[in-house]
């Protein structure tokens, strides 16, 4: 099979390599961006807390603060040109002791020497006043109003449509098994055939230290680190208003509850190192330790309106911070954890400058930033979803019932460039089948729509992969 | 903005029974609002018989009960709008409805009826540990793709509780040639009716564990296997007590859930037992002219007894509409509580005066009962007892009220007596 011939590959299509990519196709650069899974957004980029950090926990002067700061600020620049769903909610860290007051302290003074602004230290009645919910045994809290929420999904979708939109071409179901040096280039291997490039981006996630080690020496390990979650109906959305995070004590990090960007409550996560890099089960042990722990800082967490569990995969690097380092062409985007999704944004750009400075391209005159998302009808007025649907009647059909999302919407989900093709792809870009009754209801017909659209028969349309 | 005197939210067995007896009762601008393509409700899924012993004295499928009323409901006459999503219903009950050829609209209703039905409890909810392939399925869910898409989600199969439809597609998956390993049942008894079990499972010898769960579903895309584990009397899973079967399929039957979102937005109090409204005797929730009946109030065992039921909110909305709207000024309420033994009570509340001569008392047991009996009292005075041989959690008990009985009568208790668990 011929080679096919790229300026740059970037390697996985999770938020890292999507908004590398997308930074990438400003400039005159042919972008291959290769994806083991059938999706963009497959991997620890679909399973995490959908926080877009203030900045304060990341020691100053490493690159997790450096990069949650500015990606923090970048937000709603991304949110507005990607139209993307952002809201900065505000986060609390709360402590119990007044002995644990030096630890919140400590945050606040990171966060002043990271650059977070408007960082306050809040009593535990304070705090009360602004969180009703608040454990009474709550001492006392940093606040950091410019904390926010996002949709993780549509984020990372957005990111790479808008690269596509602008030149990127990503290969699915590519799973990359080799790479070597060849003179100035790299010759990689894949599942898929043979591509070559100048230059590589490893953005790999759990598996970034494989990649690396495929053609660079081994001066990196990444573990997994497994989170599990509990996301709540929208009725108990409300419980909180800001995301309210434990301090560290001997029992753990402690668990977050926060309002998700659509309405709904998340709690979590546990933290445990584990050895299976593709273990994303939730465990019974697991469940139970986020419900006792959460309790610690909310209150009255219904716990009868859990509409789904799961698990995520935090890519823990050996050096504690971010791996971003050119290997003469070969340029890591290792151990994105936590803030990982916060300074996706920034770390993009900064990917993009250390290829610039390798290959010297031209910025394109023609770069589009904007990216228009699917119409959300269930979120716009009633004249304007009126208008719409009489010019578009199958955004009249409802399809998924709990989050009222319509034939419509899901026929664009699976029509655009890089469109969806399994239920999971429909459900991460417009929520069929995320809400109370986790597709019960819809999947038959969602199903039925994707066969018709990907011509296959209904029993061959999955999941997921 | 369109008016109607009565909008009924669905268009199953439930809706079409009260737009049927409202019009009877001389209401002739109804309008049911259905976001099927057709009418039925989850009837036209249903395709196994066993429908309609009590309401038509003989057996039916339940495309078949569902087309005996669909055919009276376009023999009367009644207005019918299919593909129509009802998004909102408010206090002063304006429904805003959406469809593909009517598009958004909001209209004025002097009367409503809730006739949304139930859904089925997710895995979510359920909160059973593991991966999330490809291959877990609510039972209904999987009802749906093997009855009316006409294709068969899996070959090897394990069932998780023993809820009706679970116990119906343990049949229907057997006869469509998968292996069904097992059902698993949390609690010591089944969740479904005593004929299923006998025509469903013991006739395919398909085995019921009760008092075991899933404990972990294994599969990274698809489903590989699950364990299933014995539980204690709290339903905590018992240590080594764990077995494995592989599997592609499984189906979840482990509850239904009254599907109330529009009832809360209407303004309408829920009760925490049925998760379904609050109602009089008349069906009439705590907001003036909004009536409830069939799954979406409580989830029944039979649909002859939700035919029956939706009849009489027909009818009481009926009435409220002739009375130009007009609250009946109830002369006398009873309230009817829930005992010893029973979970909930529908109604709640008795309107003594204004019953015709007679009103059905719905409830369900929370236990297995063998030889006790139901007990109304008012205070101390015993006005009905009834001995029962077996009460089961999975099937709803009656009794029927007279008025007489009422008389003299501020509130009534409905318990469990004598005999043992």
């Amino acid at each position: 099979m011929e080679s096919r011939i790229f300026d740059v590959a970037v390697i996985g299509a999770g938020v890292i390599g999507c908004a590398a990519a997308r930074e990438l196709s400003r400039y005159k650069l042919s972008v291959a961006v290769l994806e083991r899974e059938s999706d963009v957004c497959e991997g620890t980029s679909k399973a995490n807390s959908a926080i877009i950090h203030a900045g304060f926990d990341a020691v100053p002067g490493t690159l997790k603060a450096r990069f949650n700061v500015e990606g923090n600020k970048m937000m709603d620049g991304v949110a507005e040109e990607l139209d993307i769903p952002f809201k900065r909610n505000g986060a609390m860290v709360v402590c119990w002791k007044e002995s644990e007051m030096s630890k919140i302290e400590t945050l606040y003074e990171r966060g002043v020497s990271n650059g977070v602004e408007g960082l306050r230290i809040l009593t535990g009645n304070e705090a009360r006043a602004m969180e009703p919910a608040l454990s009474k045994d709550v001492y006392a809290a940093l606040y950091a109003p410019t904390s926010g929420i996002v949709c993780p999904f549509e984020m990372t979708i957005a990111f790479a449509e808008n690269a596509c939109k602008n030149g990127a071409s990503f290969s699915f179901s590519t799973e990359v098994t080799g790479i070597e040096r060849s003179g100035e280039e790299f010759v990689i291997a894949t599942s898929k055939g043979e591509f070559r490039a100048k230059a590589v981006v490893n953005c790999a996630g759990v598996h970034a230290d494989e990649i690396h080690n495929m053609t660079e020496k081994a001066d990196f390990s990444i573990s997994a680190r497994k989170g599990e979650y509990m996301l709540l109906d929208k009725s108990a959305g409300g419980l909180v208003k800001n995301t309210i995070f434990q301090v560290p004590t001997e029992m753990g990090k402690g668990v977050l509850v926060s309002p998700t960007v659509h309405g709904n409550l998340i709690v979590g996560p546990t933290a445990e190192d584990i050895g299976d890099k593709e273990d994303i089960s939730t465990t019974r042990q697991g469940l139970e330790a986020v419900k006792r722990v959460s309790a610690l800082s909310v209150s009255g967490v219904p716990y009868n309106k859990v509409i789904t569990s799961f698990s995520g995969l935090r890519a823990t690097g050996s050096t504690g911070d971010f791996i971003i380092e050119d290997h003469d062409g070969f340029i890591d985007a290792a151990g994105i954890e936590s803030p990982g999704l916060s300074s996706a944004p920034a770390i993009a750009k900064h990917l993009a400058k250390l290829v610039c400075a390798r290959l010297v391209p031209e910025e394109k005159t023609d770069f589009d930033p904007k990216r228009k998302g699917i119409p959300k009808l269930a979120q716009l007025s009633f004249e304007d979803r009126k208008a719409l649907i009489d010019e578009r009647p199958d955004y009249g059909q409802i399809v998924c019932r709990c989050e009222q999302i319509s034939e419509g919407e899901i026929l664009d989900s699976i029509r655009r460039p890089l469109g969806a093709t399994t239920l999971d792809g429909v459900k991460r870009r417009v929520r069929a089948g995320m809400g109370r009754c986790q597709a019960g209801f819809c999947s038959p017909r969602v199903i039925e729509l994707l066969a018709k659209e990907l011509h296959i028969p209904q029993w061959e349309v999955k999941k997921n992969g | 903005m369109d008016k109607h005197s009565l909008v009924i939210i669905g268009g199953g067995p439930a809706g079409m029974a009260a737009a049927i007896e409202a019009r009877k009762s001389g209401i002739d601008d109804i309008v049911i609002y259905e976001r099927d393509v057709q009418l039925g409700g989850i009837l036209n899924q249903c395709i196994h018989n066993g429908f309609g012993l009590h309401t038509f004295k003989e057996e039916l499928t339940g495309p078949e009960y569902a087309g005996r009323f669909i055919e009276q409901t376009e023999k009367l006459g009644i207005r019918f709008e299919t593909g129509s999503m009802v998004l909102s219903v408010s206090r002063n009950k304006e429904i805003t409805v959406v469809s593909r050829s009517a598009g958004l609209k909001t209209v004025k209703a002097d009367a409503v009826i809730l006739a949304m039905g139930c859904r089925e409890r997710p895995r979510g909810a359920l909160n059973i540990p593991g991966m999330r392939p490809q291959g877990v399925y609510t039972a209904g869910t999987a009802q749906k793709m093997v009855n009316c898409e006409g294709w068969v989600p899996g070959k090897e199969v394990v069932i998780l509780g023993s809820g009706d439809i679970g116990l119906i597609m343990a049949r229907r998956m057997t006869l469509e040639g998968a292996h069904v390993k097992v059902v698993a049942e949390l609690m010591p008894y089944s969740g479904g009716l005593k004929r299923n079990i006998v025509q469903c499972l013991d006739d395919y010898d398909i085995p019921l564990k009760l008092s075991h769960t899933v404990v972990d579903i294994k599969g990274r895309r698809k489903l590989e296997g699950v364990t299933i584990a014995e539980v204690d009397n709290t339903g905590a899973p018992i240590p080594g007590t764990e077995e494995y079967y592989s599997c592609d399929t499984l189906l979840l039957s482990c509850g239904l859930i009254p599907e109330n979102e529009l009832s809360l937005g209407a303004g309408v109090s829920i009760n925490s037992a049925t998760n379904g409204p609050i109602v009089d005797d008349r069906l009439q929730t705590n907001v003036e002219g909004v009536f409830a009946c069939g799954n979406v109030l409580h989830v029944h065992d039979l649909v002859d007894f939700v035919s029956e039921e939706s009849g009489r909110a027909g009818r009481s909305a009926a009435d409220y509409l002739k009375r130009g709207g007009k609250k009946e000024n109830p002369e006398k309420c009873v309230t009817v509580t829930a005992g010893e033994g029973v979970r909930y009570t529908v109604p709640s509340t008795i309107d003594a005066a204004n019953i015709c001569d007679s009103v059905h008392l719905r409830f369900r047991v929370r236990n297995v009962y063998k030889g006790c009996s139901i007990v109304v009292a008012a205070g101390e005075r015993e006005l009905i007892r009834k001995k029962k041989k077996i009460m089961v959690p999975s099937e709803m008990e009656e009794v029927l009220l007279k008025k007489e009985l009422l008389t003299d009568v501020d509130g009534i208790t409905v318990t469990i007596t004598g005999g043992g668990v």
